[in-house]
């Protein structure tokens, strides 16, 4: 199998995400780690993670594309790309077809439509705030005394929905912590703050085409994908693993250097 | 190991000239208002300058020290300083570096000519064309420091440029000489008048002549030069230096072309700049365009200074007409035609909005133009978040990941 796999890095500022593929383009094996703040460490540590799971060595790596925050610390790609091309590339690659991307991350967001050959047409990703990220959510589930991986799971549970009607972040916490002083229920809470930030979403573009979801923050709280479904009043597609549609991509990438 | 790529950009070699001409321009203003050998006028950029210097006046532009704050990253730090006098952080920032300057003390004059302060002036005179903030700005030091101001309010957002307007600026204009004539001690002359408005004419007409050169490809010209080298059409308009020195660079320029030599080594894409400059970020802006071989050529900001209008034989009327047909008055309609002809002139391969926080009067994606403009064109587009003068507001890692998305996008797309 020597020299025949190809590497895919996708490292953001909150987690390491790498991809190995065969030339059929089959995922060998992933990883996702935490960045930490040794970036170059964090795609070494992610590397020798996937490589044991696949049972393979550096030497059987032809080619490794990185992309993300961090995408010129990996010492070991040749190439680097930057996470919008890497998600697009990598989305279209599971969903062959006419889409918008919508992509949310630990620091931002991307919406990145692709036409119906793969071309990108254009990108945007969100402005200054944290509003509508996964850090917005790690916040508010501090301050809700809420475990991160227990959001999807109260959200789920909740029967009604308190509306986070602010756009800035801090605003949001007040908002947040008004309610809580007014006994609301956390569950309505959660579910409210994952309706926020759709709605972030939602102001950021139009969405005239197939809509597929990925990142980490939509892998932990798959919820967030109905909740956009429902607003949209259309189906969203969601990849299994959505959070290494960045990492597939470059990898991706790495089969034309 | 991603390639590192080496950074080719090319040096105006005119620049000398330039900087002993503005060296000059700012030495000579000082001592006109520490000597009195001259009345100081502070006059906002797109105002009646030609006026003031055939009156007699050494004419300093705010907005001039403005773009040296932000360009010596001094603004930053001077911005808070009039935020805590409750000028809000939203509101121009060169309004409030150039106060935070003011209170301080501390002037980007000093460390590039020895000049201890700023040249303080008699008379202030704004022209509210640009924006309504340029008539905060001088109220600010008219308060201050109680000196008479004068403006000049022109018509909003105009569609067609009428009589009715033209004559409305024209007339507000000649009642400045009254007020100015006392102010100066002199008497206006009109041939006085007129020969500062044929020079002006003159630098603006060769200042045109010199952004047309990026015409050419591989253009002889980025933005970022351009914003350095319209200093002259800026504060020595209406002299003769201005004059020759725009022929000097126009030739350099041309030559340039004639070799086949652009200002990035290695052209392949033709970007088009809408809004304000980011001046603290000038230079890394203009390396990471370059690193990507790519060049912004053309801009509104830097051809906003090119008055066709002027006509020495109607001074006042045409200074009026000029100074209402800039791009940043005009209706949002005038603004799509004439980003669309620059865009079939210059031969632009995508274009770029800075969405300046702290100037919307500049900010042209706010209403949607960049859709529009998207689809009646087919040219992509990107949007830069990001300002003028404060850097609080700028993320250099969002920058660079947009930009290098958007020329991968154009490279995907070639
Ligand atoms: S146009 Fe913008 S930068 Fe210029 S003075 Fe007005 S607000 Fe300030």
């Amino acid at each position: 199998m020597s020299e025949r796999v190809y590497c895919g890095v996708d490292l953001g500022s909150s987690r390491t995400k790498l991809v190995l593929i065969d030339k059929e383009k089959n995922i060998l094996a992933s990883s996702v780690i935490k960045s930490g703040w040794d970036f170059s460490l964090s795609a070494e540590k992610a590397l020798a993670d996937a490589l044991a799971k696949a049972g393979l060595s550096r030497s059987d790596i032809k080619a490794t594309v990185s992309c993300g925050y961090g995408r010129g610390n990996v010492m070991f790609a040749s190439e680097h790309k930057t996470e919008l091309a890497c998600h697009g590339r990598g989305s279209y690659h599971r969903f062959p077809f006419a889409i918008n991307i919508v992509d949310i991350g630990g620091q931002d967001n991307k919406i990145i439509k692709i036409d119906k050959d793969g071309k990108r047409r254009s990108f945007k990703m969100n402005r200054k705030c944290a509003a509508g990220t996964g850090a917005f959510l790690e916040e508010m589930a501090m301050r809700l005394d809420v475990e991160l991986s227990q959001m999807n799971e109260v959200a789920k549970n909740a029967k009604g929905m308190v509306t986070i009607g602010s756009y800035c972040t801090v605003f949001s916490a007040t908002e947040v912590l008004e309610h809580i002083r007014r006994g609301k229920k956390v569950g309505d809470l959660v579910k409210g703050l994952f309706t926020s930030v759709i709605k972030r979403i939602m102001e950021m573009e139009s969405f005239e085409d197939a809509v597929v979801i990925s990142g980490g923050v939509v892998h932990h709280n798959p919820i967030i994908a109905d909740i956009l479904s429902e607003r949209l009043g259309k189906e969203v597609l969601k990849a299994e693993q959505p959070q290494i549609a960045g990492a597939l991509g470059a990898a991706l990438y790495a089969m034309d250097l | 190991m991603p390639e590192v790529k080496t950074i080719k950009r090319r040096k105006i070699e005119s620049s000398s000239v330039m900087n002993k001409y503005m060296a000059d321009y700012f030495l000579d203003l000082d001592e006109c208002a520490r000597t009195g050998k001259k009345k100081v006028a502070w006059c906002t950029s797109v105002g009646p300058a030609e006026l003031l210097l055939s009156m007699g006046f050494a004419v300093h532009y705010p907005e001039n020290h403005g773009a040296m704050l932000g360009a010596t990253r001094m603004a930053t730090d001077l911005i808070p300083i009039a935020n805590s006098q409750g000028y809000s952080p939203d509101i121009c920032s060169y309004l409030t570096s150039d106060i935070g300057s003011y209170i301080s003390g501390n002037t980007p004059l000093t460390k590039a000519y020895g000049i201890k302060e700023i040249p303080k002036p008699d008379v202030l005179v704004f022209d509210t064309n640009q924006c309504r903030d340029v008539a905060d700005w001088m109220e600010w030091y008219a308060r201050r420091l109680n000196i008479p101001i004068l403006g000049v309010y022109a018509p909003k957002y105009p569609n067609e440029i009428t009589e009715v307007h033209i004559q409305s600026l024209k007339q507000q204009t000649e009642d400045l000489i009254e007020p100015l004539e006392k102010i100066s001690g002199n008497k206006f002359d009109i041939d006085k008048f007129r020969e500062k408005m044929k020079l002006s004419r003159q630098c603006t007409e060769l200042w045109g002549r010199v952004l047309d050169t990026a015409m050419a490809t591989p253009s002889p010209l980025t933005f970022f030069d351009g914003t350095i080298q319209m200093g002259p059409a800026v504060v020595l308009r209406g002299t003769q230096r201005a004059v020759d020195y725009y022929e000097l660079l126009l030739k350099e320029l041309e030559q340039r072309i004639a070799s086949g030599v652009g200002a990035v080594a290695n052209e392949k894409f033709r970007l088009y700049w809408d809004g304000m400059p980011i001046w603290g970020r000038l230079r890394a802006n203009s390396e990471l365009f370059a690193s990507l071989n790519s060049s912004v050529i053309a801009s509104t900001y830097c051809n906003s200074w090119i008055f066709s209008s002027f006509d020495e034989r109607d001074p006042f009327y045409s200074m009026a007409k000029a100074y209402l047909e800039i791009f940043i008055v005009r209706s949002e309609d005038s603004k799509v035609d004439y980003i669309t002809r620059m865009i079939e002139k210059f031969k632009i391969d995508g274009v770029l909005y800075h969405d300046a926080k702290t100037c919307p009067a500049n900010s042209n994606c706010r209403y949607g133009m960049n859709k529009r403009l998207e689809e009646s064109t087919g040219v992509p587009s990107l949007v830069i978040n990001g300002d003028l003068n404060d850097l609080r507001c700028v993320s250099d890692e969002q920058m660079r990941t947009n930009v290098e998305a958007f020329i991968e996008q154009l490279e995907e797309n070639a």
